[in-house]
C-alpha cells in the first residue's frame, strides 16, 4: 500500500466469528491490542473489525473486552466465510480507512485469509505470533526475562513504535522477531491462548461504523456446500487452568482413561502429545504443541511425554510444569517445576488420592 | 489434466539441535527433506494420475542447486518434470517476494506449456512454518484456494472439484472450479515412497531456471523487495529447571507435591 507510513492509524482486530459467535481469540487480541495502543500514543485507537452477515449484536461485546471502535462489514455473502469475499472487503476496507496496524486470530480461516490480504495490498505478514511490542523498552524487557538475545545494541528510548512480531522457527529451536518497515498496514496473525483478554465491562460501548459493502455473486468462486461441526466432545485447551497431558508412554488408548479420571479430579482438560494423536489414541483436538494448540494453563502434567522441542514449544509457558517420566534423562525435566521419575500408572492414583487430603 | 506441485526442501527440524553454548543453530550434517506437506500434495497429484493417466505433473520449486536432490524425489514417486528456479536474486525472499517468484515460474510455465488446472501445495513448511505462501500464490494467479485440505474429488470433465476444509472443530465441503491453487494437510492421505522404475527413469528430467529464464520482475522479488524483515533472531532461554519430588513411595512423592503445591498457593 501506500509508503506514506504516517497517515496509517489504530490497530485494527479481525474479530473473527463463526455462525454469530466470537472466536475467544479475538477477545485476546483485542486485550492485547489495548496493551500496544498505550505504548504508541493517546490517539490510537483499538478498532474490531466484524464481518459476517447479522451481527450486528456482536460489537457490544468488542466494546465490553476493550474495543473503542467497531467497523462492521455486512452482506449477505458474507454469510459464512469465504476467501475471495472476505479478502474483497477487509482489503477494501484497508485501503479507506487506513490501519496502521492488523492482528488476526492464528486459526484455519485467520491463517488462511491473512496471506491473501497481504499479497493483495502488498505488504507484510508475519505468522502464528507469540509476542507483540510497539516499545524498544518493553521489547527488551521482554528480550531480556525470557531469551538468550544480547539486548545492548538496542536503545530503550528509541522513538521506534514499529510492530516487532516475535515468532518460533525451526520448529521451536528459533525465535525470531519480524518488522514490517516499509509498508503498511503490519499485519499478524497470533496464535491463540497466548495472549490475555481485558476484564470484561459490562455496559461498556464505542462507536460504530458500518461500512458499505461492495460484493456480487461472482466475485465468490467457491461454494460452501455444508459446514460440518464435528461431534467430537468441545476441548477448551486454551482456556483450562489445568491441564493432564498424556504421551506415548501411556503404551495405547487405554491409558487415556486414566488420564480422563486424573483430568477430570483435578478439574482440568485432558492433552496429549502428537504421537499418541497419530497412533489413533486420541483426536488431533487435545494435541498440545507446535502443530497443536499453545496452552498455558496453572498447572500442566506431562504425564509420559519425553519433551520433544515441538511439545515444548506449546505448552512451556504454562505457569507450573508437572513431569512424570520413567526416564531420568527425558528432556521434559529441563522445564519441569516438579520432576517425578516413575510409572506414571503408580504416580498418578497416588496423586489424585493426595489431591483431596 | 495439468498440475503443478509446489514443493520446498527444509531442514529436517527433528534434526536440529542448538549449540549449548553459543545458542547457535547447529545445522550441519542435518538432513535435508521434502517438506512433509508437499509430499502430501504431490501424494494427491499422483493419485489423481491413477485415476486419470493423461495427467501430467509438473513439480516446481525455489531453492539452491542441491534442492535438485528433492525434486529428484518427487520424479521418483511418479512426477512427470519438474522445474527449480535458482538465482541468487532471489534469495532472502520473505513469503511475499517467494510468492512473486514462484508465480514467475508459474507464467513461465503457461507460456510453454500451455494452462495448468490445478496446483497443489502443503499446508506449510516446517522450516517457517508460515502457511502463506499457497494463498500468496493464489492471489497472483488470480485462484480461488481452499487451504487445509484433508478430502479432494474431481468431476468427470475435470472442471469442478469438491474439497473437504478442516477446520478446528469439524470441517467445511467445498466446491470450486479450475483451475484453482489447493493446500494439503498430512491427513488428506499417505505419501507413496519412491519407485525403483522411477529412480531409474532416465526420460525425465529436472530444469532449472534462472531469475532471467522465468523473466522473474527483479523488483519484486529477493531481500530488498520483501516487506518483512527479520529484526532479531535468538534462541528462547531454557525455562528454568525445577526439581524432583522427593519421596521413596509413589505416596510420599504424591503427598509432597500436593504439600507443596498447597504451601505455594497453587491450588
Ligand atoms: C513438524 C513437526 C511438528 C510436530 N508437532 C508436534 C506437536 O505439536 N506436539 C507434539 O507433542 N509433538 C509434535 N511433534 C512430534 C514430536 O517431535 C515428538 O515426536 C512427540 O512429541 C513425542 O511424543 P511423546 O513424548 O508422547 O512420545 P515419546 O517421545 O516416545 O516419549 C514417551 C515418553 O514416555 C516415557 N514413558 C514410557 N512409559 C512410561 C511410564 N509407564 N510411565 C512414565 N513414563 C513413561 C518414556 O520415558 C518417554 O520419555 C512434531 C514433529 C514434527 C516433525
Amino acid at each position: 500500500m501506500s509508503t506514506n507510513l504516517a497517515d496509517y492509524k489504530n490497530i485494527w482486530v479481525f474479530a473473527e466469528q463463526r455462525q454469530g459467535k466470537i472466536m475467544g481469540v479475538a477477545l485476546e487480541l483485542i486485550g492485547e491490542a489495548t496493551k500496544l495502543a498505550k505504548d504508541i500514543d493517546d490517539e490510537t485507537k483499538v478498532c474490531a473489525v466484524l464481518v459476517g452477515n447479522g451481527i450486528d449484536h456482536l460489537a457490544q461485546e468488542c466494546f465490553e473486552y476493550g474495543a473503542d471502535m467497531v467497523y462492521m462489514l455486512q452482506h449477505p455473502l458474507l454469510e459464512n466465510f469465504t476467501t475471495d469475499a472476505y479478502a474483497k472487503v477487509m482489503t477494501e476496507a484497508m485501503e479507506e480507512y487506513k490501519p496502521d496496524i492488523v492482528l488476526y486470530g492464528a486459526t484455519h480461516i485467520g491463517r488462511d485469509l491473512a496471506p491473501r490480504i497481504a499479497a493483495r495490498a502488498h505488504t507484510g505478514l508475519t505468522a502464528d505470533c507469540t509476542h507483540l511490542d510497539v516499545s524498544v523498552a518493553k521489547y527488551i524487557e521482554f528480550a531480556k526475562a525470557n531469551t538468550t538475545l544480547d539486548t545492548s545494541t538496542l536503545d530503550p528510548n528509541s522513538p521506534d513504535k514499529g510492530l516487532k512480531m516475535t515468532r518460533p522457527a525451526f520448529g521451536g529451536n528459533l525465535m525470531a522477531t519480524i518488522i514490517s518497515p516499509r509498508t503498511r498496514p503490519q499485519m499478524a496473525t497470533v496464535r491463540p491462548g497466548v495472549m490475555s483478554k481485558n476484564e470484561r465491562v459490562e455496559g461498556r460501548t464505542g462507536e460504530v461504523v458500518n461500512v458499505a459493502v461492495k460484493l456480487e455473486e461472482a466475485d465468490v468462486r467457491t461454494k460452501v456446500l455444508e459446514i460440518v461441526k464435528e461431534a467430537k466432545e468441545m476441548v477448551s485447551l486454551t482456556d483450562a487452568d489445568i491441564i493432564c497431558s498424556g504421551g506415548r508412554g501411556l503404551g495405547g488408548p487405554e491409558g487415556f482413561e486414566l488420564i480422563k479420571a486424573f483430568a477430570d479430579k483435578v478439574g482440568g482438560v485432558v492433552g496429549s502429545s502428537r504421537a499418541c494423536v497419530d497412533n489413533g489414541w486420541i483426536d488431533h483436538a487435545h494435541q498440545v504443541g507446535q502443530t497443536g494448540t499453545t496452552v498455558k494453563p496453572q498447572i500442566y502434567f506431562a504425564c509420559g511425554i519425553s519433551g520433544a522441542i515441538q511439545h515444548l514449544a506449546g505448552m512451556q509457558n504454562s505457569d507450573i510444569i508437572v513431569a512424570i517420566n520413567k526416564d531420568p534423562d527425558a528432556p521434559i525435566f529441563e522445564v519441569a517445576d516438579y520432576g517425578i521419575v516413575g510409572d506414571l500408572y503408580k504416580v498418578i492414583p497416588q496423586i489424585m488420592e493426595a489431591w483431596d487430603k | 489434466m495439468k498440475v503443478i506441485v509446489c514443493a520446498k526442501q527444509v531442514p529436517d527440524t527433528n534434526e536440529i539441535k542448538i549449540n549449548p553454548e553459543t545458542g547457535a543453530l547447529i545445522r550441519d550434517g542435518v538432513p535435508s527433506i521434502l517438506n512433509p506437506d508437499d509430499a502430501n500434495a504431490l501424494e494427491e497429484a499422483l493419485k489423481l494420475k491413477d485415476q486419470r493417466p493423461d495427467t501430467h505433473i509438473t513439480v516446481i520449486s525455489m531453492g539452491p542447486p542441491q534442492a535438485t536432490d528433492m525434486l529428484f524425489e518427487c520424479l521418483a514417486m511418479g512426477a512427470d518434470e519438474a522445474i527449480l528456479l535458482s538465482d541468487r536474486a532471489v534469495g532472502g525472499s520473505d513469503t511475499f517476494a517467494t510468492s512473486n517468484a514462484l508465480s514467475a515460474v508459474i507464467d513461465k510455465y503457461v507460456k510453454e506449456f500451455g494452462p495448468y488446472d490445478i496446483i497443489f501445495g502443503g499446508r506449510q513448511a516446517i522450516d517457517g512454518d508460515t502457511a502463506q505462501v499457497g494463498p500468496q500464490i493464489a492471489e497472483k494467479q488470480h485462484l480461488p484456494q481452499v487451504t487445509y485440505v484433508v478430502d479432494f474429488q474431481v468431476s468427470e470433465d475435470g472442471k469442478t472439484v469438491t474439497v473437504k476444509r478442516q477446520l478446528e472443530d469439524g470441517y467445511e465441503v467445498i466446491e470450486v472450479n479450475t483451475p484453482c491453487m489447493l493446500t494439503c494437510t498430512k491427513e488428506l492421505n499417505e505419501p507413496r515412497y519412491m519407485s525403483m522404475k522411477g529412480i531409474f527413469n532416465k526420460d525425465k528430467k529436472i530444469t532449472v531456471w534462472n531469475a532471467a529464464d522465468c523473466e522473474v520482475d527483479l523488483t519484486v522479488v529477493g531481500l530488498k523487495a520483501s516487506p518483512t524483515n527479520v529484526f532479531r533472531s535468538f534462541t528462547p532461554r531454557p525455562k528454568g529447571k525445577g526439581s524432583m519430588v522427593a519421596g521413596d513411595t509413589e505416596a510420599e512423592i504424591a503427598a509432597n507435591l500436593i504439600a507443596s503445591f498447597k504451601e505455594k498457593h497453587i491450588i
